[in-house]
């Protein structure tokens, strides 16, 4: 694979700076003119991952779209806690239907755009992971195949934080939840096949498929700049880290995001029509278990004993995922 | 124009006559020719502009036309019975959010048993969704009920379905004089939303409201479903002044002038009660019919007019409440309280049963001559052998097995019979 575009500056071993680019160059976060469209005062809980990727991604579609932007919200914790009505956090149109159907408001909402000659209004859906991969995907699958002109986006915390923290399709093994607690001879969530909706984006053939995490804004910024160039169907996955879900420190938020890629446990990559363009190779591989006994999810894998068979297992869901996806190799690996 | 041609057909052209801008639906019988139609005119053509979602489910098509009427277009679906129950959650959430959708409900059973023929369990199970209830008694007022349903969504912001018979209205081949095109734009304006995404003057749809005003909103719902029995009146008969027929309204009454005995239903068995009711009347006996147009809102006051001077009402209904009884008629019932009216409930046509004039008749003599048990809910045609021989197993036998399965085989049929 080529080599890695640095799509930001680089000021050290992590930290993708804005401070000594040309101001043109800065990413949208880093604006004056930057659009708020997830405005202060909303109540997320402090270390929010989500809020941090909405924020992002809505700034980034608006500043794409000279702001002629509207959105459809599935219910979750990001609708809950921006409207709690007579306040709202939002600074564009926004619409919040049902749980399982963000996508299917968004489709109905380009169509109205289309049949209005407004196809210069383009259209975001957006949703937690519950309302993507469980109960919204059919909706979302339709959609797809539909092939119609909307931008989806999954905050993905691996869980139903909203309702209080209980298991969804995008939970991780062992990972202990409020119904997948870690009691009985298999603690926590089963291992089970797993449910990778970036990959099966990515079988609708659908223009652009891409993921992302809140530790690498600009990319996740360049990203969602890159699928508003586009039209028809586009997802991106967006990997938000959940303090109060995961039992991290709230500080802790862009560290756990950051290994998580780093580990090897989310690929970091994007896909055209089927097929993966772009790597975002690991920079500084790390064993899962320095990702894993940051979050009290997975204390039970550490005391009162060391569960050394199931580290086993997700180390090896890591190093699948490092050898399928080509995570190893990038420039400034170590 | 008048043309010979079927239900769904009519529906359809009408439909785009009313310019929906953007269709959203999902395939099931009895519904599907006239979606087909309209996908037909779409790719066309002839109706443009508008967009035709093909989705993957009742429950999308339905949250499809929320976002594109949230999004200022004038927005369509049909459906029936699991279709219907399917988009549930979205119906409630159409009639909350206030949007003007227009919908055709091609009414069906719902199962188990699955049964794809007619009655009105599924418009009956969403009576309370916040929607607007019309049913069409001919294929004549279902057309003409849609260019209604369109003008009553949109001054109301709110959804309308409009209820037909499935396969006895979808599917008939009749005379429909359709409503011509520049006839409905003189009648149907513009969409002009209440509120609308819009870049421009970005508003927030959808918000959450917790218990310090959740029931102020509910109470708005319900005084603005209320309007609709102000809204309907004029509209049906503005309608009548531009197309020159009568469709629609919210009762219609039938020889009711000094009707002792007065039968209450909905929909196409209208037709068939009336010829029964010729047939009485010219024996002499005292006995009229009320059309219920529409269902919801509840249109008290005027059934209470219509009805108050009868000595015993029968309301015929193709569904019922499971382990309460009449539907339509606890309505009836609560328009009549007070007045000493007696309210006899009868089951028919449930899951496509004809229902005849011999049975009607049958049932009438038994109303007249005082045979019906009172307070008990009636089924008309029911073969009590069958349901007793059932019941019979169910007391001795530990694994009875699935009633459904049990009484087809004894009957030793697959089909509807004729009763």
């Amino acid at each position: 694979m080529a080599e890695q575009r640095i799509k930001g500056y680089q000021t050290g071993t992590y930290v993708v700076g804005n401070r000594l680019l040309d101001p043109e160059e800065r990413s949208v976060q880093a604006r004056m003119d930057r659009s708020n469209t997830l405005t202060s005062g909303h109540r997320a809980c402090r270390g929010c991952g989500e809020a941090l990727g909405a924020r992002y991604a809505l700034d980034a579609a608006m500043r794409a779209t000279g702001g002629r932007l509207i959105a459809a919200n599935a219910t979750g914790c990001l609708e809950v806690f921006s409207t709690p009505f007579p306040e709202s956090s939002w600074q564009l149109p926004w619409i919040h239907s049902l749980f399982g159907n963000a996508p299917a408001v968004a489709s109905g909402m380009a169509a109205a755009m289309k049949v209005k000659g407004r196809d210069d209004v383009r259209v975001i859906g957006q949703a937690g992971d519950g309302g993507t991969v469980d109960i919204g995907f059919a909706c979302l699958s339709g959609m797809f195949e539909r092939n119609d002109d909307v931008l989806f986006v999954c905050y993905d915390n691996q869980g139903y934080m909203n309702t209080g923290v209980q298991r969804s399709g995008a939970t991780p093994p062992a990972a202990r939840t409020a119904n997948t607690k870690p009691v009985g001879s298999e603690p926590g969530n089963v291992f089970g096949q797993g449910k990778n909706v970036p990959l099966i984006a990515m079988a609708h053939g659908i223009p652009y498929v891409a993921t992302a995490t809140v530790a690498e804004p600009r990319d996740l910024e360049a990203k969602v700049e890159r699928a508003m160039g586009m039209r028809g169907a586009r997802y991106i996955h967006a990997f938000v880290p959940c303090p109060l879900g995961w039992g991290s420190a709230s500080e802790d938020t862009i560290r756990l995001a950051r290994l998580a890629k780093e580990t090897g446990l989310f690929p970091v990559f994007e896909a055209e029509h089927g097929e993966i363009t772009e790597v975002s190779r690991i920079r500084r591989r790390r064993p899962v278990t320095e990702y894993l006994e940051l979050q009290k999810r997975f204390a039970h894998l550490f005391s009162p004993t060391e569960n050394r068979p199931v580290l086993d297992r997700i180390q090896a869901d890591a190093d699948r995922n490092i050898a399928r996806f080509g995570l190893l190799g990038g420039a400034g690996e170590e | 124009m008048l043309e010979q041609l079927e239900g769904s057909q009519a529906i359809a052209r009408t439909v785009a006559a009313c310019r929906p801008e953007v269709i959203s639906a999902y395939p099931i019988s009895p519904q599907t020719h006239i979606v087909e139609a309209l996908s037909d005119l779409v790719r066309t053509g002839e109706l443009a502009p508008c967009e035709y979602l093909m989705v993957e489910s009742e429950f999308a098509a339905m949250s499809a036309c929320i976002g594109a009427s949230a999004a200022g277009a004038r927005a369509y679906t049909a459906t029936a019975s699991q279709g219907l129950l399917y988009m549930a959650e979205a119906l409630y959430n159409a009639s909350g959010l206030g949007l003007p959708i227009v919908m055709t409900l091609a009414n069906r059973a719902i199962g188990a048993p699955i049964n794809i023929w007619n009655d009105h369990s599924d418009a009956m199970s969403q009576r309370d969704s916040g929607w607007i209830q019309l049913y069409a008694e001919t294929n004549q007022e279902a057309a003409d009920l849609h260019v209604q349903a369109f003008r009553l969504a949109e001054q109301l912001s709110l959804p309308v379905m409009v209820c037909m018979d499935g396969f006895i209205l979808t599917h008939a081949f009749e005379r429909v004089d359709l409503p011509e095109q520049e006839a409905v734009d003189a009648f149907l304006p513009a969409f002009e939303p209440r509120q609308v995404l819009d870049p421009a003057e970005p508003v927030t749809i959808g918000a959450m409201v917790g218990p310090e005003a959740f029931t102020e909103v509910r109470y708005l719902m319900h005084a603005k479903q209320l309007q609709a029995l102000d809204a309907i009146p004029p509209i049906a008969s503005g309608f009548e002044a531009e197309f020159g027929r009568a469709s629609g309204g919210l009762v219609r009454e039938y020889r009711l002038e000094d009707a002792e005995t007065v039968v209450v239903a909905l929909g196409s068995v209208l037709g068939t009660i009336e010829d029964v009711v010729d047939g009485l009347r010219d024996e002499g006996v005292k006995i009229g019919v009320l059309g219920i147009k529409c269902f919801r809102p509840w249109p008290l006051e005027e059934v209470r007019t219509a009805l108050g001077s009868a000595r015993r009402v029968v309301v015929i209904e193709k569904a019922f409440a499971v382990g309460a009884g009449g539907i339509v008629g606890q309505n009836v019932r609560l328009a009549l309280d007070g007045l000493g009216v007696r309210v006899d409930d009868v089951v028919a046509g449930l899951g496509g049963r004809p229902i005849t004039k011999r049975s009607l008749r049958r049932l009438f003599g038994d109303v007249l001559e005082d045979r019906l048990e009172p307070g008990a809910l009636h089924f008309l045609d029911l073969d009590k052998g069958v349901v007793e021989r059932e019941l019979e197993r169910m007391r001795t036998h530990a694994r009875p097995g699935p009633h459904a399965e049990n009484i087809v085989r004894e009957l030793g049929i697959v089909a509807a019979r004729p009763h």
